[in-house]
C-alpha cells in the first residue's frame, strides 16, 4: 500500500512538469511580446526594453523556463497586468464562488446520478431503466450553459422563483448564497448526473453478472442485500472514478456557467483576462484549475485503497 | 492466423461461423464472397435509437450543406424589424438587430459541422500517429504519453480557452485549439489497443518475416485498432461541437460576426426576457445535434464493443 501511494505521488511529478511547461509555452505562443503589452501602446521602445529587462524577458527561453519553475515552486504566479496585484491574490479573491458552485453541483449530480444508475441496473431492461437511460442520454446532450439559460427562462423569467443572475457572497448569509447558487448548480449538476448514472449503471450491470453475486443469491441472501451490499461496493470503483472526473469537469464547467449567471468566480476572471490579454492571469487560473484537477485525480487513485482491497496488498 | 485477422471486417468476431464459411473457396469466379453474415451497417440499423441518431445527423448535414438555399443572408440586418416573434416571414423570429434567426441557426449548423469534422480529422491525425508510435515503440512510450498526460491534466474547456487566448479569435484557431485538446484523448485510446495488438501472433509473424515497422503498423496494427477509434470519432465530434459552442458563447471562440450557435446564444442571453426564441431555437439545434451524435455513437459502440471487450480481457489474462 505504501508503494502504491508513493508511486501515485511520484507519477504526479512528470505531469506537473509538463503542465507547468505547457502554461509557459502558452504565454510565449501569444502574438506580440509581453513587455510591450504590459507597457501599453503609448510606451517608447526604450521603456519596453527596460521593462523587458526588469521582468527577465530578455533572458534566453530555457533560462526563463527554469526561473518560471523556481517561481512556481515558491507559489509566485507573477503580477496581473490589468488588476495591478499579484495573480495569486486575484485568484484567491475569486475562488470562493467557483468552489462552492462546484461542491453544490457535485452533490446534486451524485445524489441523482448514483441512485438512478443503481436502480436502472437492478431493474435492467425494465421500463424504469429505459426511461432513466433515455433521460440520461438527453441530459448528456444538453450543454451546461444552455441548460442554465433554459433554467433562467423557466424559473426566473416565467415563474419568477429565483433571481435571474448574480451571486451573494457567504458573508451576507449562507442561505442567500445557497439561493443564488441553486440554478447554476442544477445547470452544472444535472448534466453531470446523467453521466454518473450511465457509468454507475454499466458498472453495476457488470458486477451483477459476477459469480460471487450468484453465490450470494444461492446462499439465500435477499436481493436487497445482494444489490446494495455486495454489488454496490464493487461497483463503486468505476463510479468513484467518474465522480472524481466529474468534480474536475464541473470545476471547468463552472467557468462557463458563471458567465451565464454573472457569478464573479474563476471563470469570469479568466474570460475577462482573455479579453484584456492579461496573460499572467490566464496562466495563473489555468495552472490553478489544472492543479486542482491533478489533486482530484490523486484523491481518486488513493480512494481505491478504501474501495478496492486488492490495491492494499500491492 | 497470419495476416488474415487484419482483413477481418469490423464487427465480425474471430472464429465465428462467418469466418469459417469464408474459408470455403467461392464456387463461381464472378461471385466474390465479400459479405459474411450481417455486415456492421446492418447490425447498426437493427437498433431504432441508432437509426434515430443517424437520421438526426443526416438532417443536420442536409441543413448545413443546403444552408444557402433554404435560408437568407444570416448577416442581413433590418433594425426596424428587430426582436420580432416567429412569423411566416421569419420562421424563428429576428434578433436584436433584426437578423433572421432561422438563417443564422442553419448557418450555425454549417459552422458546427465544419468545426466538428475538422476537429475529428485534426485530432485523429495527431492522436493516431502519437498513439501508434507510443504503443509500438516502447522506448518512446513514456515520453509521448507523459506529454499527453500533461495535456490531459488540463480540463478540456480551460485548455481550449487558454489556447484561444494565445492564438486569437478565428474559425481556424478554434479548430486547432479544440483539436489539440482532443488529440491526447484519441492517442490514449489508440495506444491502448496498439499495446494489445502488437502482442498478437500475426504481428509477431509479420515482424519475424522481416516486414518493415511502418508497414506492420499501417497494414496490420492500424486496421485492427480501428473499431475503438471509430467509436471515439462520434464522441469527439459531439465534444467539438459542444466546445465550439461554449467557446463562442464565452466570447473567446469564433469572431462575433460568424453565425455560430454559441454566438447566437450569447447575444440572445441579453434579451432572454423579451425574446426567448433567441435562446430556445439555437438551443434546440445544439441539443438535437449532440443527441443524434450520442445516439449514433452508442449504437456504434454496442456493435463494435464485443471485439473491444474480447481484446481487453485478453490483455488482462496476459498480465
Amino acid at each position: 500500500m505504501k508503494t502504491y501511494v508513493a508511486r501515485r505521488l511520484l507519477a504526479l511529478v512528470p505531469v506537473a512538469l509538463v503542465v507547468a511547461t505547457v502554461a509557459f509555452v502558452l504565454m510565449h505562443l501569444a502574438p506580440g511580446d509581453p513587455a510591450s503589452v504590459i507597457a501599453g501602446p503609448d510606451a517608447s521602445a526604450d521603456d519596453v526594453q527596460k521593462l523587458s529587462r526588469q521582468l527577465g524577458l530578455d533572458a534566453p527561453l530555457p533560462v526563463q523556463l527554469v526561473r518560471w519553475y523556481g517561481r512556481l515552486v515558491r507559489g509566485d504566479l507573477g503580477q496581473s497586468i490589468f488588476l495591478r496585484k499579484p495573480v495569486t491574490e486575484a485568484i484567491l479573491d475569486r475562488v470562493e464562488p467557483t468552489l462552492l458552485l462546484t461542491v453544490f453541483a457535485i452533490t446534486i449530480s451524485v445524489a441523482i446520478g448514483v441512485p438512478a444508475g443503481v436502480i436502472s441496473a437492478r431493474y435492467h431492461n425494465s421500463a424504469t431503466d429505459q426511461a432513466f437511460m433515455m433521460a440520461a442520454l438527453v441530459g448528456v446532450s444538453i450543454p451546461n450553459f444552455l441548460l442554465g439559460l433554459l433554467l433562467i427562462l423557466c424559473f426566473s423569467v416565467w415563474l419568477g422563483w429565483f433571481p435571474v443572475a448574480g451571486y451573494s457572497p457567504l458573508e451576507y448569509g449562507y442561505l442567500k448564497t445557497l439561493r443564488s447558487l441553486v440554478m447554476p448548480a442544477f445547470a452544472l449538476g444535472l448534466v453531470q448526473s446523467a453521466l454518473i448514472a450511465r457509468v454507475a449503471r454499466s458498472s453495476m450491470l457488470d458486477i451483477l453478472r459476477e459469480q460471487f453475486i450468484t453465490a450470494g443469491r444461492a446462499k439465500g441472501l435477499s436481493e436487497r442485500a445482494v444489490v446494495y451490499k455486495h454489488a454496490l461496493k464493487n461497483a463503486m470503483i468505476p463510479t468513484v472514478t467518474i465522480i472524481g472526473i466529474s468534480f474536475a469537469i464541473l470545476i471547468s464547467g463552472a467557468v462557463v456557467v458563471e458567465q451565464v449567471f454573472n457569478i464573479p468566480g474563476l471563470g469570469r476572471l479568466i474570460i475577462s483576462a482573455v479579453l484584456r490579454r492579461d496573460y499572467p492571469v490566464i496562466q495563473g487560473v489555468v495552472l490553478c484549475i489544472a492543479g486542482i484537477y491533478m489533486l482530484i485525480n490523486l484523491a481518486v487513485d488513493l480512494s481505491y485503497i478504501v474501495f478496492d482491497p486488492r490495491v492494499r496488498y500491492q | 492466423m497470419s495476416t488474415e485477422g487484419a482483413r477481418r471486417p469490423l464487427g465480425v468476431l474471430p472464429g465465428s461461423r462467418e469466418t469459417a464459411t469464408a474459408a470455403i473457396p467461392p464456387l463461381a469466379v464472378d461471385a466474390p464472397v465479400r459479405r459474411r453474415g450481417p455486415g456492421w451497417l446492418t447490425l447498426l440499423a437493427r437498433r431504432k435509437t441508432t437509426l434515430i441518431g443517424a437520421v438526426l445527423m443526416l438532417l443536420m448535414l442536409a441543413v448545413g450543406v443546403l444552408a444557402p438555399m433554404i435560408g437568407g443572408d444570416p448577416g442581413h440586418m433590418d433594425v426596424a424589424g428587430r426582436l420580432k416573434a416567429p412569423s411566416r416571414a421569419h420562421w424563428l423570429g429576428t434578433d436584436d438587430v433584426g437578423r433572421d434567426v432561422w438563417s443564422r441557426v442553419i448557418y450555425g449548423a454549417r459552422l458546427s459541422l465544419l468545426v466538428g469534422a475538422a476537429v475529428v480529422v485534426f485530432s485523429f491525425a495527431v492522436g493516431v500517429v502519437c498513439g501508434m508510435v507510443a504503443g509500438y515503440y516502447r522506448r518512446l512510450d513514456n515520453v509521448v504519453m507523459r506529454v499527453m498526460d500533461g495535456l490531459m491534466a488540463f480540463p478540456a474547456i480551460v485548455l481550449a480557452i487558454a489556447l484561444m487566448a494565445a492564438l486569437g479569435a478565428s474559425v481556424v484557431n478554434v479548430i486547432v485549439a479544440i483539436g489539440v485538446v482532443y488529440s491526447p484523448r484519441v492517442a490514449r485510446v489508440v495506444r491502448g489497443s496498439v499495446l494489445v495488438i502488437r502482442e498478437t501472433s500475426y504481428v509477431e509473424a509479420a515482424r519475424a518475416l522481416g516486414v518493415a515497422d511502418l508497414s506492420v503498423m499501417t497494414r496490420h496494427v492500424l486496421p485492427n485498432c480501428l473499431s475503438p477509434v471509430i467509436v471515439q470519432a462520434s464522441f469527439v465530434f459531439a465534444a467539438a461541437v459542444l466546445t465550439e459552442a461554449a467557446l463562442s458563447f464565452l466570447g473567446v471562440g469564433v469572431p462575433p460576426y460568424v453565425p455560430s450557435w454559441g454566438v447566437i446564444l450569447a447575444e440572445g442571453r441579453l434579451y432572454i426576457q423579451q425574446a426567448p426564441w433567441l435562446v430556445i431555437y439555437p438551443g434546440v439545434a445544439i441539443m438535437l445535434t449532440i443527441f443524434g451524435l450520442n445516439l449514433f455513437g452508442d449504437g456504434l459502440r454496442d456493435v463494435l464493443d464485443p471485439k473491444i471487450r474480447g481484446l481487453t480481457s485478453e490483455r488482462q489474462s496476459q498480465t
